[in-house]
């Protein structure tokens, strides 16, 4: 009995050492599976990556997740969401424990180059923010000398607010937790005086807060935040497919194709926006890429474009009511910007 | 050649008897295990080196060198963002020791007397501590820390409205401020007239004990030690003429500025696992006074020792010797329950690694960081208790 018992849990052992020796490339590994392992933000942040009463993942994050399992099986349901915390979202995409990590992370070059991790799409352009209580007075940052500032651990946002405050010669006391809840709780009881983190998250934060109304979010942004889905470097095949389902996104808002009109617009005989939809003859874009010749199509039409995305998950059409400030198309004075599907 | 016949003999009996061989078994067993266990670290770490490789991660602690670039607020080191990782690991290590040192000491006191207690043959007190020992016995660690933190921080006062006590003390929800002692120039004279202190007096025990082994005479050994160890350092105060001054904490925009504090955080973990660390401590020291049989007391009654002198002459250094051995792994568990500081943002050393692990992605190494300091930190407090314990053993003659 226990010899077989020790078998078992030796060969337990074995079966997990050897799994991620084995692997293929994600899309194949994704494809065999049969639906998208998703990373997004296990806090609940509204606008990003948030679930519903009824347990329906949505959100900006949650939307590229779908945009592309759209892409890769043609239905954007096929999702399986891994919330995460900012400490353990790293970890869970280097072990392959997900596919695709979509959690507000800022691409910068230590997580490009050092961590493993490829980055190039970009689904918002953030920048660092700080929130304080109305009753403190506060008109800008640089008055925010001596005070306890909460903030989240192992996050850009925490690096950036001890460089700001080094700069600026400006004293503050860091009162540090690993998960967002924490971090919120504590702002509000008032262990700290300035809840810092991505302006967007502030926004989003502020609204879960008891009185919103009480709270201001400072002017001044002290960092570049270009938040974007990662993937595990040198997987070029899967890194494309991610990237490209951002861009078809933006690509569909650029020809102003939506979820309601594009049906419709199968019919076009602009050549730019047929090659978008599949519709050329003998087109090979979606099979270069591995995925079927209408992924576009199928982002559009069950996912919808970046700017439909936007306005219902930050936007006007949200709680958030975010302006498209730099997330605005190219040709709008914004910085969201589609290579030619060509 | 000539002998080679003889070996093919009987070589089919000696086959199936060095199958057979109890000893050449055991030998093959080990050999087979261990060759087993050396396969298993090999082909994991192997496999760990491949998959770094294939996901351009170099492994390695030279990452170690590099500017930390974070701040942390509870640390009694010098710290800032400039420092580099290895000194944020440090800051983080010597929470971790402080926060098991204070919070070894509590749970003893707190234990020792609970233990007591539960023995009196006063009903109140021993039904009280029946009930705490019950109470933090069943909690969960982890939830008797919410309970003391969501429990200081919902029920003291904003810093603005801080709880002002005598001395400059000050209660809020930031903690407790307190005025910093500013050290003046000759300041080192009164831990050295402490040290002297302490020296003289356990010379004078010394020679007291001597002197009751021959004479049979006892001296007052209590008195005049705290004499020497509380008088010397008094009266050198007073010779130096106060050398010492307050920075007391005020109220600024934001926070209190100037003095210490205390953080709750820092509160809130020291006093959970103390209170949880006690519930087993009290329910070791009752066991080990009840583990003394009564006979004990007994024999020393009817030769005239008096109660007091009993309990610490016969009854304690027989029930330490019971106490001690689970004590150690009271005390190995505490230290270890304290990296449950993460769950409320204290700095040890498991909150500043994962920080460290999340900033540098290098995770294998910070966990073979955080395993090598905790078990370096367990073994010795076992080696410690284990010395401890072999003093205290029953010395047969």
């Amino acid at each position: 009995m226990s010899k077989k018992l020790l078998t078992a849990v030796i060969g337990t052992a074995l079966l997990g050492l050897t799994a991620h020796t084995a692997s293929a490339g994600t899309l194949e590994d994704v494809k065999a599976k049969g639906f998208l392992q998703c990373g997004v933000n296990g806090s609940n942040l509204a606008g990003f990556g948030a679930q519903d009463s009824s347990g329906k993942w949505t959100g900006l994050d949650v939307d590229l997740c779908r945009a592309v399992a759209a892409a890769v099986f043609g239905d954007a349901s096929k999702v399986k969401y891994t919330p995460l915390s900012a400490k353990d979202r790293f970890p869970a995409l280097q072990s392959g424990e997900i596919d695709m990590l979509a959690r507000n992370t800022t691409w910068t070059i230590n997580r490009d180059s050092a961590l493993g991790f490829d980055f190039r799409a970009v689904n918002y352009y953030d920048g660092q923010g700080f929130m304080v209580p109305k009753k403190l007075n506060v008109k800008s940052a640089l008055e925010l000398s001596g005070a306890a500032v909460c903030v989240q651990s192992g996050t850009t946002t925490e690096l950036n607010l001890a460089d700001y405050f080094k700069a600026n010669n400006l004293q503050y006391n860091p009162v540090v937790f690993e998960k967002q809840e924490e971090v919120d709780a504590a702002y509000q009881a008032g262990r700290c005086d300035v809840y810092t983190t991505d302006q967007s998250g502030l926004y989003s934060i502020r609204l879960s807060l008891a009185n919103p109304a009480d709270h201001v979010i400072l002017p001044e942004i002290i960092s570049k935040e270009p938040l974007g889905p990662a993937v595990r470097a040198n997987d070029s095949k899967w890194f494309d497919i991610v990237s490209w389902a951002h861009y078809a996104m933006v690509a569909g808002e650029e020809f102003g194709v939506t979820t309601a009109n594009v049906d419709e617009k199968l019919k076009t005989e602009n050549p730019d926006l047929k090659r978008f939809l599949g519709e050329e003859k003998d087109q090979h874009i979606g099979k270069d890429l591995g995925v079927d010749e209408k992924w576009a199509y199928n982002i559009i039409k069950q996912v919808g474009n970046y700017g439909e995305s936007f306005n219902r998950n930050v936007g006007e059409g949200s709680p958030l009511k975010i302006a498209r400030g730099l997330n605005g198309l190219w040709s709008k004075g914004g910085l969201q910007y589609a290579p030619p599907i060509r | 050649m000539v002998t080679s016949t003889d070996v093919r003999d009987d070589g089919g009996r000696s086959a199936t008897s060095l199958l057979y061989n109890p000893v050449l078994r055991q030998i093959i067993y080990q050999v087979l295990t261990c060759a087993f266990i050396a396969w298993l670290i090999w082909y994991a770490a192997s496999n760990v080196a491949e998959n770094l490789a294939r996901a351009n991660m170099t492994a390695g602690f030279g990452f170690l060198t590099g500017r930390a670039g974070f701040d942390i607020a509870q640390s009694a080191i010098p710290y800032s963002s400039d420092s580099p990782f290895t000194r944020a690991l440090l800051v983080g290590f010597i929470n971790t020791i402080i926060i098991a040192v204070c919070g070894i000491i509590t749970a003893t006191i707190i234990g020792l007397l609970v233990g007591i207690g539960r023995l009196s043959s006063n009903w109140l007190i021993a039904k009280l501590c029946t009930v705490y020992v019950e109470v933090f016995r069943n909690i969960p660690p982890l939830l008797v820390i919410f309970f003391w933190y969501k429990g200081v921080l919902s029920l003291l006062p904003d810093v603005r409205q801080s709880l002002s006590l005598p001395l400059s003390v000050y209660v809020s929800n930031r903690g407790i401020f307190m005025p910093a002692p500013v050290f003046g120039e000759r300041f080192w004279l009164i831990p050295a007239a402490l040290v002297v202190g302490i020296i003289i007096s356990l010379i004078y025990r010394a020679m007291a004990r001597k002197k009751q082994m021959a004479t049979g005479k006892a001296s007052p050994i209590l008195l005049v030690s705290l004499a020497l160890i509380i008088g010397l350092p008094v009266l050198t105060f007073i010779a130096l003429g106060t050398p010492i001054t307050f920075d007391p904490p005020v109220l600024g925009k934001f926070n209190m500025r100037g003095g210490t504090v205390v953080g709750p955080e820092f509160l809130s973990l020291y006093m959970a696992l103390s209170f949880y660390t006690a519930a087993f401590i009290a329910e070791i020291v009752r066991a080990g006074i009840k583990g003394v049989s009564k006979g004990q007391s007994e024999a020393a009654a009817a030769l005239g020792i008096r109660p007091g002198l009993t309990t610490r002459l016969i009854i304690l250094p027989q029930a330490l010797r019971i106490i001690i051995p689970p004590l150690t792994s009271q005390y190995l568990n505490l230290t270890k329950n304290s990296s449950l500081a993460v769950a409320i943002g204290f700095a040890d050393l498991v909150a500043v690694g994962g920080t460290i692990l999340n900033q540098s992605g290098h995770s294998i190494e910070i966990i073979a960081i955080w395993m090598g300091v905790y078990v370096t930190i367990s073994l010795a407090t076992s080696l410690f208790m284990n010395w401890f314990n072999t003093k205290m053993a029953l010395v047969e003659r």
